[in-house]
């Protein structure tokens, strides 16, 4: 059996701050704003924070929004004006982080993004230094929502992938299980009662969350779906009609992982400047439109054939899973509630709709 | 030879190939050594990388791109087109199309750029030995021609027949034109060149690439053609490639796509699961063929 402590709620702040002793904690925040939402911050001594699932996922904990690449300036030899040299400065900026009650679908946002950063012919060295550091403390879901769908791909509300430790609700309190060696031990050093006793509830309530979920289809067959229907522009057509290409599917989602590279500064000067990467968008035209003016995603349907297909057949083709992990963000931010199940469900029942 | 095939995860295999050293998204700090104005709107930069032990030990097939950068206007992709033999410089040729191709047109020597590479896989010349060759270029898809032309020429024994059909809209628009009558006149090279209008002064072939390939009529057996140029020459040269018979496992072209990372992450170049810069920029129109038609 794993290791498990027992918090009660109100012993969580001094958990967070025992935590944020050696790391930065990433908790979720309530922003009341215009429109209510809930987004990861860093965490100190007496901040107010929530458990709620957060509306953004914490993905910028290893993918920052923009982050210098390389630093760049020129050197004069002082004593040679003509000598002139570049420096470049790559240091990656990585904190020790703990990432604090994500949700099961966001822990496994970070094993989606592991691939292509860590497993293809390069690893990526600033993702690779971000998650080295990364600690990630899941709080399992009770219930689902009308908008997710964990469990259609593979997920489900307890699942235990990407996290390091997992964090149930109980009548009382939390308890929480280690999944990893990291997370036993942050455990371990916790200062946290033992939890071994409440084993049996927790299970039981984690069994009880998936009792609450609807059925769901059987995608198995999504990824020889979607890609059938690559050609069939009119289907497309036909699910984008309503789509702005605001891109806020996007930019919320876990799993979206496109990003640009510009510079800032003129490298003229000593001053110097930046090589930046920031998150992109395939939703906008702009995307893949050359310097020719040839575009071959000019239309929205385009673009969202391409979202589509990358979460439900092309990544799976490279590697053997669906990159969308079903959190819902981008279905509950949609200004038009555009619905990426029921495109997918379109293209697999597309030959039965046709009979 | 750094090389890196299937890594644990990726379910496709890659075909080894040298690969950026250290941070791949680190530029080599580099000079400009000389550049040439090849036509109004291509110019050629020949760089240095800065450590002399980098520029020792760079290695790269022909074929493979690298990223091009002037610090503050950004990075572009060109394929290096001098052969890999070529040990005094890096050789790029820049079509001028928009923001970083114009600065990189304002470069002369002394100035200093970065270089990611190499990226990219490469001519799988290899395969191609004992066999007759016919190189097509369009245009500034004469770069790439060129490094692997020159390659195979280095190494012309290995190989049959090697010819070439260079063809750009006027002779003021061919780049390289100092090195032509050397290709004229060399004997392991049937070269031939082509405008797409008559010119005054003008002695080699005029008319659009594929009708001069047609008229040239290349025998498919025992032969690869190899093309590059702009899309609507790819296009029309396939149709008189496929029309003189040659299979589609024996056409091979390279493909442009817009890139940033040049290592298969950043998710520009895709083409179904398929990136342009880790899977291409070369393929064979075979497997072009099982990608989704979005070029
Ligand atoms: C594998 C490969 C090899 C290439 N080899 C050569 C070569 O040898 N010589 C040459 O002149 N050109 C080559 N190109 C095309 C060249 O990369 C683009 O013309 C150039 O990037 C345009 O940049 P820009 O900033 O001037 O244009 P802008 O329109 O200002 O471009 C903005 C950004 O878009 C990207 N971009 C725009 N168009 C293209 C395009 N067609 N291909 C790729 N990226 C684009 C660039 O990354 C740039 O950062 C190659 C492209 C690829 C993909
Ligand atoms: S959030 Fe909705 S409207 Fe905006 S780009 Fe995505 S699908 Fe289109
Ligand atoms: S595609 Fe939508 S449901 Fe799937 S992981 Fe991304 S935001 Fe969540
Ligand atoms: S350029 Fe980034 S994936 Fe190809």
């Amino acid at each position: 059996m794993s290791i498990t402590r027992f918090v009660k709620p109100e012993g969580l702040p001094a958990f967070l701050a025992h935590l944020s002793k050696d790391a930065r904690v990433l908790a979720p925040v309530v922003k009341p704003a215009d429109k209510r939402s809930v987004v990861f911050e860093p965490w100190k001594e007496g901040k107010e924070f929530t458990l709620e699932k957060a509306t953004v996922p914490a993905k910028a904990a290893v993918l920052p929004q923009c982050e210098t690449l390389v630093s760049y300036r020129k050197v004069k030899d002082k004593a040679n004006p003509q000598n002139v040299t570049l420096e470049l400065d790559d240091t990656p900026q990585a904190e020790t982080t703990v990432v604090f009650a994500a949700r099961p679908c966001d822990a496994r946002g970070y094993v989606t993004l592991d691939r292509p950063y860590l497993k293809g012919p390069i690893a990526d060295p600033y993702y690779k230094a971000r998650r080295e550091k990364l600690t990630v403390i899941t709080l399992t879901c009770n219930s689902g929502c009308n908008t997710c769908f964990c469990h259609w791909v593979g997920g489900g509300p307890s699942s235990p992938e990407g996290s390091d430790i997992l964090m149930t609700e109980l009548s009382d309190g939390y308890i929480l299980q280690g999944i990893t060696p990291k997370g036993d031990a942050l455990l371990e050093g916790s200062g946290l009662d033992d939890g071994a006793d409440r084993f049996k509830e927790m299970e039981d309530v984690r069994k009880a969350a998936w009792a609450t979920l609807v059925k769901a289809p059987n995608l198995k067959d999504a990824p020889a779906k979607v890609a059938a229907k690559f050609t069939d522009v009119d289907f497309w057509t036909r699910e984008t009609d309503r789509c702005l290409s605001c891109g806020a599917c996007t930019y919320f989602c876990p799993t979206c992982y496109c990003f640009n590279i510009t510079d800032e500064g003129e490298a003229t000067s000593e001053k110097g400047g930046r090589r930046l990467r920031t998150w992109d968008n395939c939703m906008s035209p702009l995307f893949t439109r050359e310097a020719s003016g040839h575009n071959t995603r000019m239309e929205k349907a385009l673009r969202m054939r391409n979202r589509v297909s990358h979460k439900f057949s092309t990544y799976p083709e490279n590697w053997g899973t669906f990159s969308c992990n079903g959190c819902g963000r981008c279905i509950s931010n949609c200004p038009v509630s555009l619905d990426i199940r029921q495109i997918v469900l379109d293209a697999i029942n597309a030959d039965k709709a046709a009979k | 030879m750094a090389t890196q095939s299937k890594k644990e995860g990726m379910l496709r295999e890659l075909t080894p190939r040298p690969l950026p050293q250290g941070n791949p998204y680190k530029p080599m700090a580099a000079t400009v050594v000389e550049t040439i104005q090849e036509t109004g709107n291509i110019k050629t930069i020949r760089v240095v990388i800065d450590d002399p032990e980098q520029m020792a030990n760079f290695k790269y097939e022909p074929g493979q791109v690298g990223q091009l950068s002037v610090f503050g206007a950004g990075e572009s992709t060109f394929v290096i087109n001098s052969p890999p033999s070529m040990k005094d410089y890096l050789q790029f040729s820049v079509m001028q199309a928009g923001e970083v191709t114009s600065t990189i047109h304002r470069l002369s020597a002394g100035d200093k750029v970065g270089v990611r590479a190499p990226l990219g896989n490469f001519f799988p010349y290899e395969d191609w030995k004992g066999k007759n060759i016919f190189f097509v270029g369009g245009g500034i898809g004469m770069a790439p021609i060129r490094t692997i032309m020159l390659h195979i020429l280095e190494r012309k024994k290995d190989y049959g027949k090697v010819s070439l059909l260079y063809g750009a809209k006027s002779p003021s628009d061919m780049a390289f034109s100092y090195e032509l009558q050397g290709w004229l006149d060399n004997p392991d090279l049937d070269c031939h060149l082509c405008i797409d209008n008559p010119a005054e002064g003008w002695q080699h072939k005029v008319g659009l690439i594929p009708n001069v390939l047609t008229e040239i009529g290349p025998k498919p057996d025992n032969c690869v053609a190899v093309l590059c140029g702009p899309p609507i020459m790819i296009k029309f040269t396939l149709q008189a490639l496929e029309k003189l018979g040659f299979q589609h496992e024996n056409i091979v072209t390279t493909l442009e796509k817009r890139m940033k990372c040049g290592i298969g992450i950043c998710g520009r170049c895709n083409i179904g699961s398929h990136y342009v810069c880790i899977d291409g920029p070369v393929f064979t129109l075979k497997q072009l063929n099982g990608l989704p038609p979005e070029l």
